[in-house]
């Protein structure tokens, strides 16, 4: 039996940028086992649990990075170190990191970074180096592009506006690589998604995000229609195969 | 008390001398028209699937019954996302019964289901006219270790305007009838709360023939976006549930219980040991447990062991 009620605390939460912020927990993460997965915390006086996607984790520390954009996550962005959490965690299958690639891209939209170090870090363990190009609406929302440099990968950095980086979207900073990649995960807003999805010839998979009842399979409030049937967001991936997806 | 009275005390009667009793003997089993269950906590549908994927949290063998996730004639994917609004103490879905149809549930989920799950299954069964109904619970009927068929009578129903079937007495009544000519097990009707009678319904569905009453299923509600303007739910409106109806789920099975001498499920915001006793003392045989399943996959679990 799988023991996916855990009580985690925090040991630092730390604001980033205007609207982005970095939580550290500590406690017993077992229940995690592949990248991309995510954790779904009780928040005091919220009924529903807020899904978070995990950045990075070891045996007993967990990284998050979250957007406050509601009453849950302002709330999380209250807490202080030594607060606990109710927290369900090892939700949702995660990224492929065995998938068949030598030069995979990283793709991260906004907020939709985080799940990315992680992975990273594993395909680097693997002895693949994937290239990870981090894309933002403006300067002024950029996290994350230290992390990844100070574990030795490479970042592009894109915004829309082009404040900073590439001028554009993920879609255009890829094809300024100076060698093509042959596999691609991504994971940030539902049109990145659907144009990484679309205008890319080469596989990958993409990590998707959805208003959740319970975020481990039971109440199908998250359903996705797939070409292989109704999945659930929550259990059956977050994480999707690109030739498994329907774009409308 | 306005707008009901109290009849003789129903089938289902504990008293506070019954419950100390059973909260010392630690034996909880009930009996719910002839079958046995070890404790009276069954997980509502829709908010346990079809029990083996809950299998892989704890051994949902200590659960008194599970009623499976609402099931219709034909496949159905439901209702566009976002399906889920949360409230104060509760939530609102509107999943809109997505479901993979009555014989994909019997060649596929119920064999899942009994491989981990050993007890009596309730089957809830919902429809959008009474011959899909009937056909439904024809076919469900005949399924081994199914032992009670819970029709679940909020759907709309499509030849009659669109109105669902539980609010109005004379529909309840036709669909229970019509029911209990094809099938040989238990019939209990869940009954929907967004009615201004409940217990006139609850009369026609006994009158009808019903074995047993579940009640109730959720309350209409909708929530709007500050930001946007627009309801959350993209269907408008869906089913209001969790600890913020408990007390009106109480007061339901208390006028149900004083009218009818049928079991009655009781269900409806429960989430504690607490509720469920509030519940037995209410009139209930049996009690269902749904939203709080969502927020804690072991909610059942720790219902049973805090009895």
């Amino acid at each position: 039996m799988r023991d996916i009620e855990k009580i985690y605390t925090v040991e630092s939460n730390v604001r980033l940028t205007h609207k982005t912020w970095r939580m550290e927990l500590s406690g017993d993460m077992s229940e995690l086992t592949r990248p991309g997965q995510f954790v779904n915390l009780r928040i005091e006086g919220k009924y529903l649990r807020r899904p978070i996607s995990v950045s990075d984790y070891d045996q007993n520390r967990l990284l998050l990075y979250y957007d406050v954009v509601g009453a849950g996550t302002k709330a999380m962005s209250e807490m202080h170190k030594g607060v606990k959490i109710n927290t369900l965690t090892g939700l949702g299958n995660g990224f492929n990191e065995e998938a068949e690639t030598s030069r995979p891209a990283l793709l991260g939209g906004g907020i939709g970074c985080a799940p990315l170090l992680n992975l990273a870090r594993r395909l680097q363990a693997r002895g693949v180096t994937p290239t990870v190009i981090l894309g933002f609406n403006t300067a002024a929302d950029v996290v994350m592009e230290d992390v990844f440099r100070e574990i030795g990968i490479e970042v592009i950095i894109c915004t829309v506006d082009g404040t900073k980086g590439v001028k554009g979207f993920v879609t255009d900073a890829i094809k300024i690589l100076p060698e093509e990649p042959d596999y691609f995960y991504a994971c940030g807003p539902m049109p990145m998604l659907r144009a990484v999805c679309t205008g890319l010839e080469i596989p990958g998979e993409v990590s998707l995000e959805s208003r959740m009842g319970c975020g481990f399979g039971a109440c199908v409030c998250c359903s996705l229609e797939t070409k292989d049937g109704a999945k659930r967001i929550c259990k059956d991936g977050p994480v999707f195969r690109k030739e498994e997806l329907i774009w409308k | 008390m306005q707008g009901w009275t109290c009849v003789q005390k129903g089938g289902a009667d504990m008293e506070i001398t019954e419950l100390r009793a059973r909260e010392k003997s630690g034996d909880w089993s009930v009996v719910l028209s002839g079958v046995g269950l070890d404790n009276p906590v069954i997980p509502a549908s829709g908010c346990f699937g079809f029990g083996y994927g809950m299998a892989e949290y704890y051994d949902i063998n200590i659960l008194g019954s599970i009623s499976f996730k609402g099931t219709t004639l034909h496949p159905r994917f439901g209702n566009p996302l976002p399906r889920v609004a949360e409230c104060e103490a509760g939530m609102i879905n509107s999943v809109g019964l997505q479901n993979p149809g009555i014989h994909k549930v019997i060649s596929e989920e119920l064999p899942k289901m009994r491989e981990v799950f050993k007890k009596p299954i309730i089957a809830n069964i919902s429809g959008f006219s009474i011959e899909e109904y009937v056909e439904c619970c024809r076919l469900i009927d005949k399924e081994e270790q199914v032992e009670i068929i819970e029709l679940n009578v909020s759907c709309p129903n499509v030849h009659g305007g669109g109105m669902s079937f539980g609010t109005q007495p004379g529909s309840v009544a036709e669909v229970v009838k019509e029911v209990k000519r094809v099938i040989t097990k238990p019939l209990y009707v869940k009954l929907t709360p967004n009615v201004t009678d409940i217990v006139a319904i609850a009369k026609a569905a006994v009158g009808a023939g019903a074995d047993g009453l579940c009640l109730i299923n959720t309350m209409l509600g909708m929530r709007i976006d500050l930001k946007t303007g627009k309801p959350v739910i993209a269907n408008v409106m869906g089913g209001f549930s969790g600890p913020a109806i408990f007390p009106v789920a109480l007061r339901m099975v208390w006028q149900v219980s004083h009218a009818v001498s049928v079991p009655i499920i009781g269900c409806g915001g429960v989430s504690t040991a607490d509720d469920v006793k509030e519940m037995l003392l209410a009139g209930a045989t049996a009690v269902e447990v749904g939203a709080a399943n969502l927020v804690d996959p072991y909610a059942c679990k720790k219902i049973i062991e805090n009895l």
